[in-house]
């Protein structure tokens, strides 16, 4: 091979790593879900209430995977649902929780998880009612958990009926079935990146439920950002 | 033609000192320092520590192993060492070194040495792994340990999940928690199992590391010897956030552990009343009342899978 042919190929290969590269770390690294701010006005550590809205469709018909079920956040400004898994909270704050559960019920592997922790009060509402704990095992009662292990935090989230037909367009909307869960919590004092997950195998479709959307962000689980 | 033989005879063979009384009157110091530093000012400190018996044993194992270890790499340096400075290139001196045959001495010698330190090495870790009155490797041993400690151990159930160890204590109602507490100096038995996918259980400080696998109860024996905190951390790769399945154990005086053990098992009673009646290990294929759930839900045909036959299931 004569050598500007070599030089060509050379340059050529170099360049094709050099772009691989920058993909990967632009598409796995950089790239994910959106942030929703919450509190932006709210100073941290003064004990302020920032209320955050979230939902979980059966399904989502706004991604690459539209059968994969997932959660999604209400812009706290323009009141639109963002399709992500990420938001973040002033620190020291207390975070009241509102969750509209469209998904229909999925049993706990382990029906530890539906005891409700980390709340004030030890309790979630659920269509008003408080619980400290939902048996997902005495019938068709839960969809999904809200579980912040970094603190402590663990909240079964209630299903619809099970003869109700579910929300098939998502973002859901209130003419579909559901339940609607509230609880409060206090966000921690200390800045940092608390991730949040759903204990059910909820990813149908993969391994026993655990692969898909309950390994992704954006998806069955996520980032809260407490910022100081 | 003799008499100029013997004058083309290298300097090196007239007058040449013992180079191996040398290197052994080098080495020995040497070797015997490190050792007495090793084992004395350095094991101490070994990891895991010494916070169970299964810690105290793994650390005497590694400081045998060190001792033993480290007057083979002092020889080496000492070796290259005088190598360097005695053997070293001399300016002006372009001759070859001395050829070499094999010295069957010192080979001899050598093998011997190496066979001697291997085999007892091996002796010695099949004596200390399974022993009579031994700690055990601090590992798990499937369902059925070739060997128990005396008496009766606290049954502590290890239950792994994404992303998060659970512990159940059988002979306290059988409630199931995510703190775990253990009493000092007294044996406990760890069966460990998984109700999703494989994991491991890592008790730094307590030298115990057993894999928590679906449908398996290993078995993992250690008897706390001191009070304080351990690290329990997931040591197999399990999914998105397993570099977050981590938490802290704590060990407590035994009085302490019955007074958090009794208190636990009345504040969740409640919870404990919805767990599956205690086994060794959960399958929820088997879990009757899993079963009858997700028949309620419509998600299941049979046989307690999640999710219809055309998906895939765990191998």
């Amino acid at each position: 091979m004569a050598l500007p042919a070599r030089i060509v190929t050379l340059v050529v290969a170099f360049l094709a790593v050099v772009a691989l590269a920058v993909f990967v770390i632009v598409h796995y690294f950089l790239g994910g879900p959106p942030t929703v701010a919450f509190g932006s006005g709210v100073s941290a550590d003064t004990g302020a209430t920032v209320h955050v809205v979230m939902q979980e469709d059966p399904q989502n018909t706004v991604s690459t995977h539209p059968d994969w079920v997932s959660y999604f956040v209400q812009s706290p400004t323009t009141h639109q649902w963002v399709h992500t898994t990420v938001f973040s909270v002033p620190a020291g704050s207390r975070i009241d929780m509102t969750i509209y559960g469209y998904d229909g019920c999925t049993p706990l592997r382990n029906p530890y998880w539906g005891r409700v922790t980390g709340t004030i009060g030890g309790v979630e509402y659920v269509d008003g009612k408080p619980y400290s704990s939902l048996n997902s095992w005495g019938g068709c009662h839960v969809g999904h958990t809200f579980s912040i292990p970094g603190i402590g935090l663990n909240v079964p989230m209630a299903s619809p009926d099970l003869s109700a037909s579910l929300c098939g367009t998502s973002p859901c909307t209130t003419s579909s079935p559901y339940r609607l869960m509230t609880f409060s919590f206090n966000s921690p004092k200390v800045a940092g990146t608390y991730f949040w997950q759903c204990r059910i195998p909820c990813g149908g479709g993969f391994i026993d439920g655990f692969g898909g959307p309950m390994q992704t962000i954006g998806f069955m689980t996520g980032n809260m950002e407490v910022v100081s | 033609m003799a008499a100029s033989s013997a004058a083309a005879a290298p300097p090196a063979e007239r007058g040449e000192p013992n180079h191996g009384l040398r290197i052994f009157l080098i080495w020995l110091p040497i070797a015997v320092i490190a050792d007495v530093l090793l084992y004395f000012v350095y094991g101490p400190h070994m990891p895991p520590g010494d916070m169970s018996n299964s810690a105290a044993s793994q650390q005497f194992d590694i400081k045998v192993m060190s001792v033993l270890a480290a007057p083979v790499m002092a020889f080496v340096l000492t070796f290259m060492a005088y190598s360097f400075i005695v053997w070293r290139h001399r300016e002006g001196d372009d001759t070859d070194g001395p050829p070499i045959y094999g010295h069957a001495r010192i080979q001899a010698t050598w093998i011997t040495i190496s066979a001697v330190i291997v085999l007892s090495l091996a002796a010695f870790g099949t004596y200390e792994l399974a022993g009579p009155g031994l700690a055990g490797a601090g590992a798990g041993e499937g369902p059925s340990p070739i060997w128990k400690p005396d008496g009766t151990p606290l049954q502590v159930q290890v239950i792994g999940q994404q992303w998060r160890f659970t512990y159940r204590y059988p002979q306290f109602g059988g409630f199931e928690t995510t703190a775990l507490y253990l009493p000092v100096g007294q044996p406990v038995q760890f069966n460990v199992t998984s109700i999703d996918v494989i994991h491991s259980f890592w008790a730094y400080q307590l030298g115990v590391k057993a894999d928590a696998n679906p449908g398996v109860n290993n078995v993992a024996y250690t008897t706390p010897e001191h009070t304080g905190t351990f690290m329990v951390r997931c040591a197999e790769l399990c999914g998105l956030w397993h570099g977050a399945m981590f938490n802290q154990g704590e060990v407590v005086s035994v009085a302490a552990f019955q007074a958090w053990a009794h208190k636990t098992e009345i504040q969740l009673a409640s919870i404990t009343k919805l767990l599956p009646p205690y086994a060794t290990s959960y399958d929820p294929t088997t879990v009757a009342q899993i079963n009858k759930a997700m028949q309620k839900a419509g998600i299941t045909g049979a046989n307690g899978l999640y999710y219809p036959p055309q998906d895939p299931v765990q191998p």
